[in-house]
């Protein structure tokens, strides 16, 4: 038989459910410990609330220092409708007023009337979850701790042998985790919450001290409280098991596309670009935002620097039009100082804008300003929080990150570089009286990348990445990059030019070689001509020998000589 | 006619107002005791608690005194409107200063002194 796992109840906050494996305990109480304003009173409403809305699970509240109506009034800011959930019999709040001023003990006692309360109550609704809050103000109000103390004890077990799901809060104590150690009743789970300020920025933690008969997350979690209730952060799933895509996507800048394999950056990848002040970091985010928009994709545009009208019309003067995707909706400029929250309510918010608008593109502007909230451990924890966030989701993300002057270019502030896929580094090289800017790509996972430093130029139409020079000293930029193109022009006409003179010259040779050929056959032709003249004159005195013999010597022309004597030559012109 | 002040608008005022004036007028003269109380069920405690209420109510305050005694476990809905937390509670409810004693009432001297029938000493 295969073993039961812990039954739980989904607590309905928001991140809680995650960390501890499914929710809080069913049927069993847990302790909600803290200090003043941490928190208690809400997450135990909204434990009730949730469980009343979305789980079907109606609650009662024994509150014991809050009035109803002060309590509705309270978490009315939470968006929980108290008063509605009371008339829909979802939710029964009894306010147990304690005066110690009115009451005398006069002898023994029992909390027998609180019991009868609680039953009322949770059979007027049909309650599965009770709330306790906070019971300790027992305490104070009645005389007799040793009987409370019995009392409290018969009624978690009370509460157990009904399977109900409490929830119990309690103060922090002196070296304790609660002033009446209620923890030695409730020892299932508990659940400290925590809220102190660090360089006069506030946190909120929680801490799952114990939860018996299951694993949980055992660190310090932030987390805090806005319109939406408590949300407690990671409230991603802490794995490394996404999804991954081969569609590529532009960059919205054709030369930096063919840099990066030629397709640009993998959708839902990681795209750092680091650069030290004024090297157009924001210009390549404001171009990609663009390039996403006029694909028809939804962007995202987290803005720490600028507010949004300042960064579309500084877009504007180098020819990014921002205006329209923001008119049209497909892009969202959200500005915020970092100063004006802790960390994990930029993260919280964040998490909130993306998922309501699903974008398909994140753009954060700069990353490492919100390391001036926190510390440098707990931007890089958010960071990595937002980054698995944002992956688990398939959403392509930007991040700009600014470097310092005197730090090492490729060392980011926050050292996230191990959870970006693509880097792009931007660099002012100083030459010769000029700033002028680079692009490098650091890395790129997945693909094939340029190895090389390109200039690139911001003008009136956006970035464009001019053809790279490479020089003795290492790329040519700016003003050396000029008049190394010219230089290399005026060679190439020189070159030109060459060619011509050397063709012309060809030219003139054959022309002399066939002139000579000329003359030389002529020559020949002369030579023949007199051999053939010598020739026909030879014979002509030859014929005129032999007539002169025969005449001389008639008889001895014999028939047999005859052949011989005439020759071939007389014999052909027969 | 006789110069009786009259209200200046006697209709403001229910009938049952005005009924619960002249009583409360009339119990604040006698010293009225309005007493009430809570107990769960029939069990030692409670009877322990009623018997001694009534020998005080006897003793003390023969004839001006209203006592009512009330089972919340019948009653679960008046546990919550009354405030009962422990059990079993006495009430003091008249005279003012409303006054809660919780337990079986087995210290008398505590519950007449409680009750102001008893000065200090």
């Amino acid at each position: 038989m295969p073993l039961q796992p812990l039954p739980k109840v989904p607590s309905g906050v928001h991140g809680l459910d995650e960390i501890t494996g499914g929710g809080l305990p069913r049927g069993r109480p847990t302790l909600i410990c803290g200090g003043a304003g941490c928190g208690k009173t809400l997450f135990a409403m909204e434990f009730l609330v949730r469980g009343a809305t979305e789980h079907g699970e109606p609650g009662v509240f024994m509150a014991f220092e809050e009035t109803a109506e002060e309590l509705a009034a309270n978490v009315a800011s939470l968006g929980f409708d108290l008063r509605r959930l009371v008339a829909q019999r979802k939710l029964a709040i009894d306010y147990v007023r304690v005066e110690r001023s009115e009451i005398e003990e006069t002898g023994e006692y029992d909390l027998e009337g609180l019991f009868v309360r609680l039953q009322y109550a949770i059979d007027s609704v049909g309650a599965k979850r009770v709330v306790l809050d906070t019971i300790e103000s027992l305490f104070s109000g009645l005389p007799n701790p040793a009987v409370l103390r019995a009392e409290l004890r018969r009624l978690f077990r009370w509460l157990k042998d009904r399977k109900m799901t409490v929830v119990i809060t309690g103060e922090k104590g002196e070296g304790t985790l609660t002033r009446q150690g209620l923890e030695e009743y409730v020892s299932d789970c508990v659940i400290f919450l925590d809220h102190r300020v660090t360089d006069q920025t506030s946190t909120r933690r929680l801490r799952v001290v114990k939860y018996r008969g299951t694993t949980h997350g055992t660190n310090e979690y932030p987390f805090l409280i806005d319109e939406g209730g408590i949300s407690i952060l990671p409230v991603t799933s802490l794995g490394l098991a996404h999804r991954v895509t081969n569609e590529r996507v532009s960059t919205g800048i054709p030369r930096l596309d063919e840099m990066l394999g030629g397709r640009g950056y993998f959708k839902g990848s990681t795209i750092l670009v680091s650069g030290t002040a004024g090297t157009g970091k924001t210009t390549f985010a404001a171009i990609l935002a663009r390039a996403a928009t006029e694909r028809g994709d939804r962007c995202l545009y987290f803005c720490f620097e600028e507010s949004p009208d300042q960064l579309v019309r500084n877009m504007r003067s180098v020819g990014v039009d921002l205006k329209s995707p923001v008119k049209s909706g497909t892009l969202e400029i959200h500005a915020a100082r970092p100063s004006t929250h802790g960390l994990e309510r930029h993260l919280v918010t964040m998490h909130k804008v993306i998922n309501q608008r699903r974008p398909d593109v994140v753009i954060v502007d700069p990353v490492n300003n919100l390391v001036r909230v926190g510390t440098l451990l707990e931007t890089q924890a958010m960071i990595i929080r937002l980054i698995d966030f944002l992956k688990a989701r398939g959403i392509t993300t930007f991040f700009t990150s600014l470097t310092g002057g005197g730090d090492d270019l490729e060392q980011t502030d926050i050292g996230i570089s191990s959870l970006i896929d693509t880097w792009l580094n931007l660099e002012v090289v100083k030459n010769g009286g000029e700033r002028n800017r680079t692009v490098a790509i650091v890395k790129s996972r997945g693909m094939a990348h340029s190895n090389q430093t390109s200039e690139y130029i911001l003008g009136a139409r956006g970035v464009s990445i001019a053809d790279t020079y490479l020089g003795v000293s290492g790329v040519l930029t700016g003003s050396a990059r000029l008049a190394k193109e010219a230089e290399d022009e005026a060679a190439a006409r020189v070159a030109d030019r060459a060619i011509v003179r050397k063709q012309g010259e060809r030219e003139r040779r054959r022309r002399q070689v066939e002139a000579q050929i000329l003359l030389l056959r002529e020559g020949l032709d002369a030579d023949d001509a007199d051999l053939a003249g010598a020739i026909q004159e030879g014979h002509v005195r030859l014929q005129a020998e032999t007539l002169r013999m025969a005449k001389s010597r008639p008889a001895f022309v014999a028939r047999g000589h005859r052949g011989k004597a005439k020759g071939p030559g007389v014999r052909k012109r027969r | 006619m006789s110069p009786v002040r009259r209200p200046a608008s006697p209709g403001t005022r229910s009938r049952k107002w005005r009924a619960t004036a002249r009583r409360d007028v009339r119990r604040a003269g006698a010293l009225q005791y309005v007493l009430k109380l809570y107990v769960t069920g029939l069990n030692r405690a409670s009877g322990l608690a009623i018997e001694r209420v009534r020998g005080v109510c006897e003793t003390h305050l023969q004839g001006r005194y209203e006592l009512e005694v009330v089972d919340i476990y019948q009653k679960p809905a008046l546990a919550r409107d009354e405030q009962i937390l422990a059990t079993p509670t006495l009430i003091k409810v008249l005279p003012a200063p409303l006054r809660r004693f919780i337990g079986n009432l087995a210290n008398v001297e505590k519950v007449l002194f409680g009750l102001d029938l008893r000065e200090k000493r």
